[in-house]
């Protein structure tokens, strides 16, 4: 984690602020090192986004009217649209797993949004958190693989469908990338929500340049004010597309283990 | 004076990196580029089809994240 990213960083007059430091990880309470236990803003906005969910799936269901209130109905659509990509992608008999599926996509997306709030923490850039989330998928996935199937599990690596000469080959490169799984699977959250917030912080240290000098400064502060504003939009979109595509790749490794034969 | 050429090392070597980038944008636009030449051609199959889009960008994508992995390593684990 990013606990001392000043270490290249220039202490001139052109950054005001280094773009990495949103990231940092700090104690909510006093000035302590960073141990197992302690409070940090993580674990606030962590805390935040499990209140949200909480907000939206009780608040939704409270009132159960047959016209929907508003929020009884985003609590619909979301319940709808993800067991809809389950049944989709992996099957009606991925159903049973369909409540953490759904967990990990509300997670995701409510730690993605609240890190859109300026001036607040973004959990899901920090790889420590997603990779948690991948390697619960992979083992889960894995064992749930070796459960259903037993040894057929294994009938994945070797495609029966290529030509025999080519099948070793195949199952090499099937094993290496069914290992390489939680490490794309994680770093693809992180390393979008984290290159995302960085470039927005980068725009926003060019922004106050007019204060500067005020023969460039009335060109790029406009043009950074802008770029800020449009790379905000694209965010909100990469937001609920990486937890999108988080879910609907833990649907597919499922799917995997679910049938293993090609 | 020999850790200052290994540390410029890394650093070329992350923003070499970079590089990557195109890789994966590249892959990215070949497959939406693809599924929407489809789609215009055969609309209302396209719905159905959105979610394996999504997934061969994560999977395209994923070769340039590799990329990125790389960047992280030389920055800070070499």
């Amino acid at each position: 984690m990013a606990t001392d990213s000043h270490d290249g960083a220039e202490k001139g007059a052109e950054l005001v602020f280094h773009p990495m430091d949103q990231f940092i990880v700090k104690p909510l309470f006093g000035d302590g090192p960073v141990g197992m236990f302690t409070v940090t803003n993580v674990t606030l906005w962590m805390a935040l986004a499990v209140l949200c969910t909480i907000g939206l799936l009780v608040l939704g269901t409270s009132g159960r009217s047959v016209v929907p209130s508003r929020i009884q109905s985003i609590a619909e659509l979301c319940y709808g649209f993800i067991r809809k990509m389950v049944e989709d992608v992996a099957s009606k008999e991925a159903l049973p797993y369909f409540p953490y599926i759904m967990t990990l996509f509300i997670f995701i997306v409510f730690s993605n949004f609240l890190g859109l709030i300026p001036g607040s923490f973004t959990t899901t850039s920090h790889i420590a958190v997603t990779a948690v989330m991948a390697m619960a998928v992979f083992l889960a996935v894995t064992i749930l693989g070796f459960v259903k199937n037993g040894m057929g599990f294994l009938s994945l690596f070797w495609i029966s469908a290529a030509p025999l000469p080519l099948r070793p080959i195949l199952a090499l490169i099937e094993i290496i990338s069914y290992f390489v799984r939680p490490v794309s699977h994680s770093i693809r959250l992180a390393g979008n929500m984290m290159a995302g917030h960085a470039v927005i912080k980068v725009f926003a240290a060019f922004a106050p340049m007019v204060l500067i000098s005020t023969g460039i400064g009335l060109v790029v502060t406009p043009l950074s004010i802008l770029a800020i504003t449009a790379i905000y939009a694209l965010e909100v979109l990469v937001s609920f597309i990486q937890a999108y595509v988080f879910t609907i790749l833990t649907c597919v490794y499922l799917k995997d283990a679910l049938h293993p034969h090609h | 004076m020999e850790g200052d050429v290994v540390q410029m090392g890394a650093y070329i070597g992350a923003g070499l990196a970079c590089t990557g980038m195109g890789g994966a944008a590249v892959g990215v636009g070949h497959v939406v580029g693809n599924f929407l030449s489809g789609a215009l051609r055969n609309p209302s199959a396209a719905g159905g089809q959105t979610a394996t889009m999504f997934i061969g960008i994560a999977f395209s994508e994923a070769l340039g994240i590799f990329s990125f992995l790389v960047a992280l390593l030389l920055m800070f684990a070499v």
